[in-house]
Parts: structure tokens; sequence; C-alpha cells
């Protein structure tokens, strides 16, 4: 697939969701809904006010920040399933940072770059399993989901639990703390802009490093670029430490931005649709961009239509994993051609 | 299966004839109008490059590929073949390049497999296995059917497949580049057993790009070049330059050995009981090249070659021993610390370890020269010298077509290779690891990258050829080893003939653990 031009690239994304469009048209039928009824509400709840473009946004968010760090991963040649976990270290890593820290502007700061650092060490994990014993990362970086989960669980309990020990959630981040409002009294904040940079920077890195040349030699065929004189292994372990720092990021941001506290459950799932944004970007930033603003919208959407339309929006969580099964299959048997080529 | 004694065709009609065939695939005119008219008793070459069409038109006749216009007859008779299935019921026994048995199988138990359930569904060993012999023995050949096909030596496995392509009655053989794994007193072998086969009445087509063999076994000769025939000419009435005429279309120029670079005391690349990394143990191996000299290692595939590379290039751990580049300890060093200690490597596998299929060929001329100060301004490189580079070295290794934003993976494989050796040559290296670097390329090509090589020699650089082609090992080494069972032996300076390096390939000259070796194996 990603030898593909990029207009033959785009048409099969295209296509890919046009079928899978069709398909829940389909299913909604079946289940006695109107399908026309059913994307007019999924449709208004994305982008039919201001307020409904604004909860896109910053679904959008986390969705980008995680697609990131998945597609960098993917471009080395590595499988990164551990967003979702990177994404948990961060809020974490973040969410400590910032309350022990005096409120304030670089209290935020510098919790942004902790959680960063904490999804990097979540990434690093795996990354050094598989570099020093072969330890596959696909493994390390899924078994790593539940242990972040698990921490994140630990301390909302323990040691990061609100005073009143209430809830199973920490103390609120301080207002100067936060990341601040776009626009005063909004709801959107500097992450997103800033997930926005990143996108741009890791294009840059890709297209224009040395370094970013050797990481995609490496992730298209690892045998000929070592043979090269270039070690795959490098391009490994930074592929899978700054993307999930990039991850982690994203987790950082959500919390200093968006929920202000840490609680279980802290991820919609967003490392795991992470994968299915990248795949649908084909692994270019910039096409990850509007990836993670269609399934931004999508969240955000699917929530109108079951108010609006009384239509269950686990028909929305349907449609991303159809989405990614189709991705999965056309990149596979793009490599079964790639194989058959080689023969 | 029934008779295997070929039918006699009707008075004066050729056993096979292909009138009229042309297929196009796109673009591309793959046959056009071709014709191939071959008698009963008759071993007939069809010859031509790789590319050429034989294996389309071969693939027509297996029922394989689907002709857009022509006629095929087979003992006068028009057949429509639509399958193998068809092609097999008509009388065609295809031998393919790559060998289809089931190793753990016996003979008679892979002849019984093809030959589809006995009586009964039950296999009664002393049956088949008589079966096999007396199957065996009235083509002429000799086979034991009790023997585990993994035990046997490819030439005795491709006499099983010939048996077994011949088992449904077949009275046109087609054998597709016969030779290419056979060392040369198997090469006899098979000729002998070919023989006996067209002397029994049968047709054979005899599929090949080397010319000395076409004109030793085969009676008549049809050269395809770019899916149209150049010609049927008798092998009496022709000779080696006629053929590689109609064959390439021009004449070579022929390999020119230059004057030999005064070979020093220097002995640039040095491996000291090496042993390599496999999973059967091998002897430690011990072996030189110096400045300004080939050496080759001849070989038939698959003995150990591949691993002798990977060590050397940093691919795969050395076991023990050491291998020195100008003096310097390289054993334990990465293939870039190589790469900078002066070795260049041309892979075997150029798909799998060459190139960077999904890359442009600008990139893959990249991939080591990138690090230079030249290609790059901190830490971002300079498209703009990727591309001069690339255009400079295209144009210097007459890459077509020449274009340096093309993905390396919609070129020929002649002229990735050719990109290849222009990528490990523009870093002067002082030695060069090269696998099989004119595989599956066209005569004009081998014989240019053929040149390049007699050239870097010449200017002193110390090449270590590991070919299966014997030809090529003779024709550039100025020393040859013999790799057999991840042994190394090497040809006396005397020797070095094909005669001599023939038998070395099959085990001769080497100690009797070796051969032993080969017969458990």
């Amino acid at each position: 697939m990603r030898g593909a031009p990029l207009s033959g690239r785009l048409r099969a994304a295209f296509v890919d969701v046009a079928v899978v469009v069709a398909g829940l048209a389909l299913l909604v039928a079946a289940c006695g809904h109107s399908p026309r009824e059913a994307f007019s509400s999924l449709l208004g709840g994305a982008f039919g006010s201001i307020g409904s473009i604004v909860i896109s946004l910053l679904k959008t968010g986390p969705l980008l920040w995680t697609g990131l760090g998945v597609t960098l991963a993917f471009r080395a040649g590595v499988w990164n399933i551990g967003a979702e976990g990177q994404f948990y270290a961060g809020a974490l890593g973040a969410a400590a940072t910032a309350l022990a820290l005096p409120p304030g502007p670089f209290a935020a700061l510098t919790a942004l770059a902790a959680g960063a650092l904490a999804g990097a060490l979540w990434g690093f994990l795996p990354a050094a399993l598989k570099v020093r014993w072969g330890v596959s990362e696909v493994l390390g970086t899924i078994m790593l989901n539940f242990v972040a989960l698990e921490l994140v669980s630990w301390a909302v309990h323990g040691p990061l639990q609100e005073s009143s020990r209430f809830y199973p959630q920490s103390e609120r981040i301080a207002e100067s703390s936060q990341l601040a409002p776009l626009l005063e009294g909004g709801r959107l904040h500097w992450g997103i802009p800033l997930a926005l940079l990143a996108a741009a920077a890791l294009h840059v890195f890709l297209t224009y490093t040395s370094a970013g040349f050797r990481l995609r030699a490496a992730g298209f065929n690892p045998r000929a670029a070592r043979l090269a004189g270039i070690a795959p292994e490098t391009s490994w372990l930074l592929a899978l430490c700054v993307g999930g720092g990039l991850a982690g990021a994203g987790g950082a941001s959500e919390l200093l931005g968006v929920t202000h506290r840490l609680y279980e459950r802290f991820s919609a799932g967003y490392g795991y649709t992470a994968i299915a944004v990248a795949l649908l970007g084909g692994l270019e930033p910039a096409a990850v961009v509007l990836a993670a603003l269609f399934f931004g919208a999508l969240e955000a959407g699917s929530g109108t239509m079951q108010r609006v339309a009384g239509i269950p929006s686990v028909l929305v969580t349907l449609l991303q994993g159809a989405i990614l099964v189709l991705l999965v299959a056309r990149r596979s048997s793009s490599d079964v051609a790639a194989a058959r080529r080689a023969l | 299966m029934e008779s295997t004694a070929p039918a006699s065709p009707p008075d004066g009609a050729p056993a096979l004839s292909m009138r009229g065939v042309s297929k196009r695939f796109g673009e591309l005119a793959a046959l056009a109008d071709v014709g191939l008219e071959v008698k009963s008793g008759e071993i007939h070459a069809l010859l031509g490059e790789n590319g050429a069409g034989k294996t389309t038109l071969m693939n027509v006749l297996y029922g394989l590929v689907k002709p857009d216009a022509g006629r095929i007859e087979i003992d006068g008779r028009p057949v429509a073949l639509d399958g193998p299935r068809a092609a097999r019921a008509a009388g065609i026994g295809m031998v393919h390049q790559h060998l289809a048995l089931v190793e753990p199988f016996t003979v008679a138990e892979n002849l019984v497999l093809d030959r589809g359930p006995a009586r009964g569904g039950l296999y009664r060993r002393a049956v088949e296995e008589a079966w096999a012999r007396e199957l065996a023995a009235g083509f002429g050949l000799a086979l034991e059917p009790d023997r585990r096909v993994a035990e046997l030596s490819l030439g005795e496995r491709q006499r099983v497949e010939i048996v077994k392509a011949l088992t449904s009655g077949a009275r046109i053989l087609v054998l597709d580049e016969p030779t290419t794994v056979l060392t040369p007193p198997e090469v006899r072998d098979l000729f002998v057993a070919l023989r006996e086969l067209a002397a029994r009445g049968r047709a054979v087509v005899f599929i090949s790009h080397k010319l000395s063999e076409v004109l030793d076994i085969c009676g008549r000769i049809t050269v395809l070049r770019q899916g149209v025939v150049q010609g049927t000419v008798a092998a009496a009435a022709t000779d080696e330059q006629d053929l590689a005429r109609r064959m390439v279309g021009h004449s070579l120029g022929g390999l020119s050995r230059g004057p030999r670079f005064p070979v020093g005391q220097a002995r640039l690349l040095e491996v000291v009981e090496l042993g390599v990394d496999s999973a059967a143990p091998r002897p430690a191996m011990n072996f030189h090249v110096s400045e300004g000299e080939i050496v080759g290692i001849a070989g038939v595939e698959g003995n150990g070659q591949l691993e002798i590379c990977e060590t050397l290039s940093g691919m795969r751990p050395a076991r023990s021993g050491t291998v020195r580049l100008g003096g310097r300890d390289l054993t334990r060093a990465s293939p870039l610390e190589r790469a900078r200690a002066g070795l260049g490597v041309i892979p075997e596998d150029r798909t799998q370890s060459g190139v960077v299929l999904e890359m442009s060929v600008a990139d893959n001329l990249a991939l080591r020269a990138h690090r230079r100060p030249a290609f790059r301004r901190g830490p971002f490189r300079l498209q703009s010298v990727f591309d001069a580079n690339a255009r400079e070295l295209v144009a210097k290794f007459e890459v077509r077509p020449p274009d340096p934003d093309r993905a390396i993976g919609t070129l020929s494989g002649g002229n990735q290779q050719k990109l290849l050796l222009a990528r490990e040559l523009s870093e002067r290296p002082t030695a060069l690891v090269a696998a099989n670097p004119t595989r599956g390329l066209d005569v004009a090509a081998t014989e240019a990258l053929q040149n390049r090589l007699l050239q870097a020699r010449a200017a002193g650089m110390a090449i270590l050829l590991v070919s299966t082609d014997l030809d090529e090992v003779l024709a550039l080494s100025d020393r040859i080893l013999v790799a057999f069972r991840g042994q190394l032996a090497e040809v006396p300076a005397e020797q070095l003939d094909r005669e001599t390096v023939g038998l070395m390939m099959g085990g001769v000259g080497f100690p009797a653990a070796a051969r032993e070796e080969a017969i458990r194996l």
C-alpha cells in the first residue's frame, strides 16, 4: 500500500469508507431505522453547530496524537498496538506532575513534557525487549496497555486519589495548571493546535531528514537496510519511543485540556482507534490529520445519533472496526503481492 | 499410465506443431505469431534470454495461458488446451525448473501421489515399488523407488520428475531450464537420459538460455527474441556466435580481462578458521583474496555459499575464527563498520536484501551514500544531491529507463542489479563480495556487469565472486574454490578447467565425511 502513488491510496481509502458507510446504511435499515435519519443526525451531531464542531475537534485531538504515534511506528516497520497504554501513561505522568507542582503555566508545560516522557518510556520498554531479546513488539505493546490501565487504576485508588476519598479519581488540576483555552471561556485548548504542529513535524522528519530516510528504508525492507549499513534497531527504538511520546503527549493534553482529572477508563479506546486512523491516513501525517478528524467526527456524531434517532451508537464502533478490517486486509494483500513479486 | 509406449503418429505429422501463437499482456506482445514444430524422436531446443517469451510459450502449451491467437496440433490433430489437465491428457509432460516433490516421501510414493489413488485407496508398498521400477525401466531410466526423496541429489530428483511427467503416457516432454541446479557430471547423466527417451520415440522440448549445452544436446534449435521467432536451425549448421546473434539481436563484444593487476603480497580479505552459523556443524574455513584478484567460489546452490556471504557481510554472526579486511579484524563488525572499512556487498537475493523495492532509484542509490557530508546539511538530507548522484550513476551504468524518480521495483531485474552494483562500486570499496551478480540478467547485461567486475579488478579491487554459474566463475576468476556441503576446497592452479571444477562440485576431492553427509541428508 505504501508503495502505491498517493492518489491511488487516497482513492483506496475513499472506497473503503464508502463501502463501509453503505454497509452501515443497510444495517441501520435492517434494524428498522431510517438510514437517512441516521446519517442526518450523525452529520448534525458532528458538524451541525458550532458546539458540535467543537466536540468533533475535541475528539479529534487524542485520535491525532495517538494516530501519529502509531504512524511513526508503522513507517519504521514495527507494530505499535500500545498507543492506548502510552496514552494512559502520559495522562498519569501529567497528572502526577501537575498535582505535585505549584499551580501555574510552568506546571502545565512541565506536566505536558512529563506525559510525553512517560509515553516514551512506555514505548521504550517493548522496543528494548524487541531489540535485546527479540520479543515481538506486538505482544510487548499490547501487554503494556493493561499494565498502564491498572497503574492508573491503582493511582486513583491510592496516591493520586482526591483528598475526600469519595470517587476513584484524582484531584482537579488547578485552572492555572491546565492547558489554556484557545478562546476565553471556550472548550478548545492549546493541545489541539499542538497536535497539528506535531503532524507537521512528523512529516518534515520523515520526508526531509536523514534519520527519517533511514527509518523509512528500514520500515520497507529491514534486511536490505541492514546490509546497506542502516541498523533497523535504531529506527525501531526511535519510532517506538517517539511514537509513545506522541501518544503520551495525547494523554497529557486530554488530561490538562479536557478532563482536568485522572480517573479509571480515562480513554475511550483512542489508542486502539488510532490504528484505524493511521491506516486510513495511509501513514502520511497530513492524511492522518484528516483521518483523525473523520473518526473524531464519528465519535461526536454517534452520541447525537443515539439521542435523536434512537440508533445505538455501537453501530459507529462497528463502522470503525469494519474500516480497520478493510484497511488491514488491503495492506496485507499488498504485502502478499509484494512477496509474490519478490519470488 | 496404461500404455507407456508412445502411440505412433500419423505419417509425417510432427509430434507437436504450434502455429501463429500470439499473446499480448497489455502493451507487451509476449508472443507474436510464434511457430514451433517438434518431431518424434527429436530433442528440440527453445533458446532465448529471460523475458524472450519461452516460458509464456510453454505455459500456452501446458494450458496455463490462453493465447490470443494460434493453433496447436499434436500428432497432426488440433487440440484445445484449457488447463494442465487437458495438456496432460493430450500427451504433454512438463518438468519445471523448481522441482515439486514431497521430500519425506519415497520415490514410489511421490509417483503414486501424482498418479492418483491406487485400487481401494491403499498403498501397497511392494506392488507400488515394483510398478515404479518397471515404469522407469520402460523409459530407460534407473530409479530406486524405495529411497526417500530427501536423500536424493538434485540430479536424481530431476529424474524422478521426468518419470512423473511421463507417467500419464506423455509423448512430448518439456524441460524448463533443467540444468540450472545440476553439477556438470549430473548434466551429462541428464543428457544421456534425454537421448534415450528421444531414441524411444518421444519428442523433447529443451528450454535454455545456455548456448553450449543447447548445441551439445539438441538436434534443432528455435531461437526466440522479444516474442518473435528468430529462426529454427539445425545444431550441426550453426555455432555459438550465430546463436548469440539471433538471441541477443547483435554481436557481443566479449569479455576483456584487461591487464592483470600486479598481485602484491597484500592479502586484502582474509578468512581464518571461520566457523559459520548454520544448523549442521561445518568445518572451519580458510581463504584469502589479494589485491587485484578475483577469487571464485563455485558450487551447486545450497552448499554453504549463502552462509559464507552472509557471514562476510555481517548479516550472520560468526561462530568462531576471524575475518580481516586490510589487516583490520571485522569478525564482529556491523555492516556499516564493514562498509567503512572498505567492504562492498552484492547479496544473492536482490529483492530481499539488495534493494528497497518501494523506494525510488535515487533513494536506493543513496542508502549508503546519504551519510556522506555532501548529502546532508545538519540533520536534513539534500534531495538535490540524491538526484544528482542518481543521474550520474544511472548514466554511467546505462540503467533503463534513466529515471531517478521511479520506484526501483518497476525496473527489470537486470537494471536493478546494475543499480546495486553502481551503489556498491560508488563507495569505492577495496574488497567486494559479489553473490550471483548476473543471475537472471540477459546476455548483454551479464557481459556489461562482468566487464565492470574485471575493470574493478584491474583497478586493484579484491573480489570474491560467489556464483552457481560455472561458466561465469571460470571466465572471471584468477583462483577458484569449490563449495560442497558447507566445505571449501581450492582447485589446484594447474587444473582450473571445467572438468576438474565440475567433479569437485559433485564432491570429488573433499574428505569422505562430506560426501557421507551428502548421502545421509
